[in-house]
């Protein structure tokens, strides 16, 4: 990577002279190759390759989804042995909520969130590729389970005593518990870094409510994030000590609670629902006011109804235990808290439809996916209201209603919004325009997939069939229209063609890469910040920090209110205000400069972490890399000093305006 | 991550700008200690939870030697005041001043630390080990978390010490020296809550 750019001059630098000045070792100095992107701290190619890691874990959670259906596909399933089905579903929660959904969104997050508040970087680049190498380790160390004995296999939330040794032998759990961590470690270090970016770091002029709506749901995600995190550590901690170090925080013969458990998790699992819908939220928030040539309907109440879901997200966390026993005050409560969280999520639902609502609607696969969400995830909102009601809930914990009803939050709300982002933002990110062919039947294989995979599952569930149940025999199946076999086979089928039409997405990808439209500089007529510089976007993102004066500041620049007849006319092109911007560019921009620690510290914690289950001589090997890279990094300077780096400018000029490094 | 949010200074602090008028790393350790409340939160109620079950261990009231937790809670809450004399000393630029204190702040740390070690070491020869009770499991754990904390704040204090008289920090001095003070402050005041939760209101 070029260290500074000056696009003044004719020739950037690429080969950067180290030094020995600073640091323990020397800086790693490879402008190309696979250095470029394992020494980065560059966001955007981090958010690049966060989305790659968690492409790969959708792919591997999808097929362990499909081996689940094809098990429960016919009576008398013999596709996976009980245990095996066990860790298949526990691994296929576990990747599409940790590996999976919460690294996506973080992609998003990293490129687009500096980008939209017009920042060169986040604020600490090199915490930022710690998150991502730290995500890459938890990933392994999750996975990893499979090939030592099998994986973890007591539900993605591990209720004890499911998770103790007596009924889950293998290290899986284990492997399960240090993943997570580490883990949950990337993403507190990454949400502490986003927060600060948002609050510190935006472009002069643009004031909280002139942010735009998706930087604004990322920064209540981060909250979120901050303050559920510990509390899973916490659970997580005691889990581990409890199953390597002989204690019995949930082991009940010896007087423990298993509800401290229970407590424990879904004080950070509810936020944590939040924490994977508001994202996309934000992808559709603007999405479609870009489709809909309409700016974004009653912006502060997007704003604030997402606060508020954040807010509210913490003190509904019990309604996950209503079958537990918690006596009846508790379960009013949180019943009643559950209900009142529907409304901010309604307040979003019609301010969406009221930006559709008369505008002139453009049904680009983007805009399709958007829709898709605002209708399917009302739908699963619905069902989580009956949910709310203490004692219909009663009646559907643990069934197949439950399962329906989150996988239309998750996909048909969680996916479909991300999916939406990435047909919206490819050109940004690579230049190059996904096919809208391929995009439409992706989407429509998709949407046929999910209600033919999800939508019997309403008519199971209420049949009774329970969850996590490994087959299912004829003879108890049921007749006529709620036949159990009739339905899950309905199901099997959705689920293959749902993964058809995932498989057009990845088809869509290589088929744009090798012969993609190169996209124009603004393809969408699109209104925020982030499209006010190349595609892709140059390494400091910005010639000149712009400027900002309005919410959708880029379509502001674009457009002017015709004083004759009261409607917006364009007064200039992208390329127009690109081009104004680039010719008033910084003279000498620093960026940070490419780093060896965060790779060699999530190394030593993953290390320190195997310690745990393989003994104290690999915890110390892990604690000494820990301990080596952390002085390391704190005596490296997090960017290269000038005359380091390559001959002074030209002009002589050390000004320096760029707000990092 | 309470190492590298005091190292960091080196990121931005050098430059003014920021729209809260709050440095990147002062707001990052803010968060930080935010985070924490709720890790320490949990840890505390797990405690309070279980600090009845004993099975067949000790008690509570039987261990606990309350006029030397006492003392030492004293010596860590003195190590406070140490602190604040570092940052002062440090923000009127007096650097040799600032490194006595803070490896006054230092040894002060250490000696709590030291009787955190030796009152684990009593309890475990009164029977009290980890996997005894309930109760001693989530004692250890909780005063153990928190032991490791002073831990990390008594390296991070010598290892400011040993930044700044070599000269290397990049940054400002001053709010280094502050942001270390932010975590060793909120590591004290989390004391405060053990000792009261833990050791003076009875079971």
């Amino acid at each position: 990577m070029a260290i500074i750019e000056r696009p003044d001059t004719a020739t950037v630098p690429a080969v950067v002279t180290p030094s020995q000045a600073f640091g323990v070792i020397k800086r790693p100095v490879a402008s190309s190759g696979w250095r470029e992107w394992l020494f980065t701290v560059d966001h955007k190619k981090i958010g690049i390759m966060y989305g790659a890691v968690a492409l790969f874990f959708f792919i591997v959670g999808g097929v362990e989804a499909l081996l689940i259906r094809l098990q429960l596909a016919a009576p008398d399933g013999r596709i996976l042995s009980a245990d095996q089905y066990n860790q298949m579903f526990t691994m296929h929660g576990t990747t599409m909520v940790f590996l999976f959904g919460m690294p996506m969104a973080a992609a998003f997050a990293n490129y687009f969130l500096p980008l939209q508040i017009g920042a060169r970087d986040v604020a600490f680049p090199r915490l930022n590729a710690l998150s991502l190498w730290l995500l890459v380790v938890g990933g392994l160390i999750l996975n990893a389970s499979w090939f030592l004995g099998g994986a973890a296999d007591g539900g993605w939330f591990m209720y004890a005593p499911n998770s103790g040794p007596v009924f889950s032998p293998s290290n899986g759990v284990d492997y399960w518990v240090l993943g997570l961590q580490v883990a949950g470690l990337a993403s507190l270090i990454g949400s502490i870094n986003l927060i600060v970016t948002v609050l510190n770091m935006r472009a002069p002029g643009m004031t909280l409510m002139k942010m735009p709506i998706f930087t604004w749901m990322i920064l209540v995600v981060q909250f979120l994030l901050v303050f559920s995190l510990p509390v899973i550590t916490v659970a997580l901690v005691l889990l581990m000590f409890q199953r390597s170090y002989g204690a019995t925080f949930f082991d009940v013969s010896q007087g423990a609670d298993p509800l401290l458990w229970q407590h424990l998790f879904w004080i950070f699992g509810h936020p944590e629902v939040y924490v994977l819908i508001l994202p996309a939220f934000g992808i559709i928030s603007e999405v479609l006011p870009t489709f809909s040539r309409k700016p974004l309907f009653g912006y502060p109440f997007v704003v604030f109804s997402g606060a508020a879901i954040g807010l509210v997200g913490f003190g509904v966390w019990a309604h996950h235990m209503f079958a537990s026993g918690l006596g009846p005050v508790s379960v009013a409560v949180f019943s009643i808290a559950t209900m009142a969280i529907a409304i901010p999520t309604g307040v979003k639902v019609f301010n969406w439809l009221l930006t559709m609502w008369g505008g002139k609607i453009w049904y680009t696969t983007a805009m399709k996916f958007a829709i898709g969400l605002v209708t399917l995830f009302t739908i699963g909102g619905l069902s989580g209201v009956t949910h709310s009601v203490a004692p219909s809930d009663t009646q559907q914990t643990d069934t197949y209603y439950i399962v329906a009803h989150f996988h239309y939050v998750l996909f048909g709300g969680m996916v479909f919004g991300l999916f939406s982002g990435f047909y919206y933002w490819w050109p940004k990110v690579f230049g190059k325009m996904l096919n809208e062919k391929l995009g439409s039947w992706n989407f429509w294989l998709m949407v046929i997939g999910m209600n033919m995979t999800f939508g019997p599952m309403h008519i199971l569930g209420l049949q009774g069939q329970p969850r996590r149940m490994y087959v299912w025999t004829e003879a108890r199946a049921g007749e006529g229209f709620f036949n159990l076999g009739f339905w899950n086979l309905i199901a099997s089928i959705g689920s293959f063609i749902l993964a058809a039409g995932v498989l057009f997405f990845l088809i869509n990808i290589v088929h744009t890469a090798k012969k993609g439209k190169v996209a124009p500089a603004d393809p969408w007529d699109a209104r925020t910040l982030e499209w006010i510089t190349t595609n892709p976007p140059k390494p400091h993102n910005f010639d000149r920090i712009p400027v900002v004066h309005h919410l959708d500041e880029f379509f502001h620049r674009k457009y002017a209110e015709d004083t004759a007849t009261h409607t917006m006319k364009r007064y200039a092109t992208a390329e127009e205000v690109i081009k104004a911007e680039e010719d008033a560019a910084d003279a000498h921009i620093h960026l940070p400069s490419p780093s060896y620690w965060p790779l060699v510290l999530a190394l030593g914690i993953g290390v320190l972490c195997m310690g745990v289950v393989y003994g104290v001589p690999v915890m110390v090997v892990g604690a000494a890399i820990l301990v080596f890279s952390v002085f390391g990094w704190v005596l490296e300077p997090s960017t290269a000093d000038d005359s380091e780096i390559d001959p002074p400018s030209v002009d002589g000029s050390t000004k320096e305006i760029a707000p990092i490094g | 991550m309470a190492e590298t949010a005091t190292h960091s200074a080196d990121h931005a602090a050098d430059h003014g700008h920021s729209s809260t008028g709050i440095s990147n790393n002062k707001l990052a350790m803010w968060l930080f200690l935010g985070s924490e409340c709720l890790l320490f939160g949990g840890l505390i109620s797990t405690y309070m939870l279980y600090r009845g079950r004993v099975s067949d261990g000790p008690h509570p009231e039987q261990i606990f030697d309350i006029p030397f937790t006492s003392v030492s809670s004293f010596v860590l809450l003195m190590s406070s005041l140490s602190m604040v004399l570092a940052v002062t000393s440090a923000q009127r630029k007096d650097y040799s001043r600032t490194n006595l204190w803070l490896l006054v702040t230092a040894i002060l740390g250490a000696t709590f630390v030291g009787g955190q070690i030796y009152e684990f070491t009593a309890f475990y020869r009164e029977g009290l080990g980890f996997s005894t009770s309930l109760f001693s499991s989530s004692f250890y754990t909780l005063t153990g978390f928190h032991g490791v904390h002073v831990t990390v704040g008594v390296i991070m204090l010598l290892s400011t010490v040993g930044i700044l008289k070599k000269n290397r920090a990049t940054g400002d001095k001053a709010e280094s020296v502050e942001i270390v003070g932010l975590y060793w402050h909120f590591v004290d005041v989390v004391w405060i809550i053990i000792f009261t939760l833990v050791y003076l209101i009875p079971a």
